[in-house]
């Protein structure tokens, strides 16, 4: 079996933002690979733009990490030359000129969510081509395919931020379950108009699925629970 | 304004990729567009899903909008070409505005623009991948014209873009006729749009019906069509031939 090792780094991926009461919340997985190997499993694909909008990466590590680098760039003198903090709108202008004028050669999907005063709490989905789509809430990656049905089903207007977040995780536990190119931990990011807050939920913090069973740390131990052994008299 | 990362390609000699920069295939696509000439002025129809190959990805995509005062553009193809061109559009427009001299650009203009537009992508191997529908009136004159991503570019009494080439203009020719009414030619794009729906497979049930006249642009509330299941042979297809379907 080929592992394919000088395979580009891709971030196979689950990406996902959601807009809630008063911001947005997003969240991702963790694992980078290369061919068949992981090649990083706690990647942090939810990169900081400006303190108040944060980007989902998906796609080419390379790509992705590039793109964000220039706008980060940009919108900082963007903010320096405006005199406030950029808007989220603009942030995603930005990355769609990036995406859209680069369309042959790139390989990134996007998920750009902040908050502003002027529109408050925002997603923006940049897909491969550079089309700009706001949406209440949006995933990508690999591991988005198994998420449609969840989402169409689950998502609901005018969540609190502890639903939204709920939802986030919940969503890419379930992603990770099934894509094989997703994996790891899950990040979440908050944000809304009182600032930022990361969290970051290991697999044994996350309810398990179908066919998941409770992680041990030995046989041993199930053996054991069993009851002891007889005493030998 | 265009910013394009330095990359280097390769040897330009033999990577036949390397210095060409051209749009090879569509990612997030529209289906069809319908429209007619009516009485008071065009009608066109479209639905609002965004596909991502095969997946109906987004479907809340607007694949119709205003432009100027007196057209209305609707786009099948790329969403991201079409809006590059509604930023292309858009200067045009501002531009217009700006001799302040009591003209505005009427639907044959804007045609005439996204002729020459489409035909010299098309040219340098770089086309933007869509297919335009524009339609409007000015001085009282109707105007439905159709550019495709070759450049192939034409005006008609009813225009039809994607599927809507195989499957609505049959029925706009044999159903339309000049003169009709805003009911008439609402039901006659339903029509269309309906069996668009049962027989494309990218087509989604939320779509939106837009109307010009000299007075302006309106685009109607996104809004489902009722479908029809219940013919008899449909609830039991192989009653008589167990084992077909």
């Amino acid at each position: 079996m080929d592992l394919n090792l000088d395979a580009p780094h891709s971030m196979g991926t689950t990406i996902i933002g959601v807009t809630y009461n008063g911001g947005v919340v997003l969240g991702a997985d963790s694992r980078t690979s290369t061919g068949m190997y992981v090649a990083n499993r706690a990647s942090d694909k939810i990169t900081q733009l400006t303190d108040n909008v944060y980007v989902c990466r998906s796609g080419s590590a390379a790509d992705s990490q590039v793109v964000s680098d220039y706008v980060r760039y940009f919108l900082h003198q963007h903010t320096i030359q405006l005199g406030q903090p950029a808007t989220v709108k603009v942030s995603a202008n930005l990355i769609r000129m990036l995406a859209y004028n680069n369309k042959n050669m790139l390989q990134t999907g996007l998920i750009v969510g902040g908050w502003d005063k002027y529109e408050g709490g925002k997603i923006y989905g940049i897909p491969l081509g550079g089309t700009v789509v706001e949406q209440p809430f949006a995933s990508g990656g690999s591991g988005s395919s198994y998420l449609y049905g969840f989402f169409d089903q689950a998502w609901k207007e005018n969540m609190t931020k502890e639903e939204a977040e709920q939802l986030v995780v919940k969503a890419v536990s379930l992603a990770i379950a099934r894509d094989g190119a997703s994996g790891g931990v899950v990040r979440t990011v908050i944000i809304n108009s009182e600032g930022v807050t990361r969290n970051f939920y290991p697999g044994d913090k996350l309810q398990l699925w179908h066919e998941e069973l409770e992680p041990q740390n030995s046989l041993l131990d199930i053996l054991n629970a069993a009851g002891p052994e007889p005493m030998a008299m | 304004m265009t910013f394009t990362i330095p990359i280097d390609n390769g040897d330009a000699l033999k990577n036949a990729e390397a210095d060409s920069q051209r749009t090879l295939y569509p990612y997030v696509t529209g289906t069809s567009i319908v429209a007619i000439k009516y009485k008071d002025g065009v009608l066109m129809a479209s639905d609002m899903g965004g596909s991502y190959g095969s997946t109906l990805r987004y479907k809340n995509i607007e694949r119709m909008k205003a432009i100027g005062k007196h057209s209305l553009l609707g786009a099948s193809g790329e969403i991201s070409d079409f809006q590059e061109i509604l930023r292309y559009l858009d200067e045009l427009v501002l531009n217009d505005n700006m001799w302040d001299d009591g003209n505005s650009l009427g639907p044959k203009e804007v045609h005439n623009y996204l002729t020459r537009v489409m035909y010299n992508r098309r040219n340098k191997f770089n086309p933007l991948w869509n297919t335009l529908v524009l339609g409007g009136v000015k001085n009282g004159e109707s105007y439905l014209g159709m550019v495709s991503m070759i450049g192939v570019s034409f005006e008609d009494n009813h225009v039809a873009t994607g599927f809507g080439n195989h499957l609505a203009r049959p029925i706009l020719r044999d159903e339309w006729h000049a003169d009709l009414s805003f009911e008439e030619g609402v039901k006659l794009l339903e029509k269309c749009m309906r069996v668009l729906l049962y027989r494309d497979r990218s087509a989604i049930n939320k779509l939106q019906i837009a109307k010009i006249t000299e007075e302006g642009v309106t685009v109607s509330q996104p809004y489902s069509l009722k479908t029809f299941w219940e013919f008899k042979a449909f609830n039991n297809p192989t009653a008589g031939a167990e084992g077909s379907w």
